[in-house]
């Protein structure tokens, strides 16, 4: 501690430790909130179902999203990425899941949202699966913290079935 | 700066930082604002470092008092055999 040098070394290297331990005390501090959030997406309506010419196929769907996850915001939290895929189950595959919509939330004012629309992204089943199929909708959601452990769950919600028919 | 004064802006430093620390952890952690723990701790890092990094006069208020060379000759240095006795390593030194 004899020299400037030393001295703003030394301050440089435990005010660096000290910011690293507060960052950590800060992603544990994200296991103290126990989120309840709530989803419930509906289907509105089917507009259309159909074949594609090299024998996949593809739904069109309006969907209904409403959701509260506002409770996942917590003072380490930077934003909330969700996204709502359709899965189900057929013969070769015991999960196909496939990416209906996502969405960015900034902040807790937006985290609270209903939201009418079709499926942003494209409906596909790799092969013809889709008549009268049953499927879960579920909301995914990883909750990405300023620093420190990224937190991810789900919502399934079950109960939806496509027409047996092509439309 | 003394030794005294390298023991004191140590000691200011380390508490200094730490006092900031649990300041703003509590003050962040408190109101929900995380952006309110960073300017807090930035703020006390900028503090300590105006406090203990320059070389303030009240860090040199325990200056080695050196004797006097005229002093020293008076009190010559005591014998050198007793001296080579217990380190004879030691070279020997003029008389």
């Amino acid at each position: 501690m004899h020299s400037f040098g030393y001295r703003a070394n030394a301050l440089i290297t435990l005010g660096v430790t000290v910011l690293a331990l507060m960052c950590a005390m800060a992603s544990l501090s994200d296991n103290l909130n126990f989120p309840t959030p709530s989803a419930q997406v509906q289907v509105l309506n089917v507009n259309w179902f159909q074949k594609q010419r090299n024998g996949n196929e593809e739904v069109s769907l309006t969907l209904n999203i409403s959701a509260d996850l506002q409770s996942m915001f917590t003072w380490n939290t930077k934003q909330v990425f969700v996204f709502l895929a359709a899965e189900y189950e057929t013969p070769k595959n015991s999960l196909n899941q496939v990416s209906l919509w996502d969405g960015i939330i900034p902040s807790k004012e937006h985290a609270k949202f209903l939201i009418h629309t079709t499926n942003k992204y494209r409906f596909i089943d790799q092969g013809s699966n889709l008549q009268g199929k049953e499927f879960n909708l579920t909301l995914h959601w990883h909750v990405m913290p300023k620093t420190g452990k990224m937190f991810a769950d789900k919502i399934v919600m079950t109960g939806y079935r496509l027409p047996e028919e092509y439309r | 700066m003394d030794w005294q004064g390298q023991k004191l802006a140590e000691q200011l430093m380390q508490i200094l930082l730490l006092a900031f620390a649990a300041v703003s952890f509590g003050t962040g952690y408190l109101l929900g604002s995380f952006q309110m723990m960073m300017l807090i701790y930035a703020g006390g890092v900028v503090l300590t470092t105006l406090v203990t990094v320059p070389n303030w006069p009240f860090f040199n208020r325990h200056p080695l008092k050196w004797l006097d060379p005229s002093e020293a000759e008076k009190h010559p240095k005591p014998q050198q055999q007793q001296q080579q006795a217990v380190s004879s390593k030691k070279k020997p030194t003029k008389k």
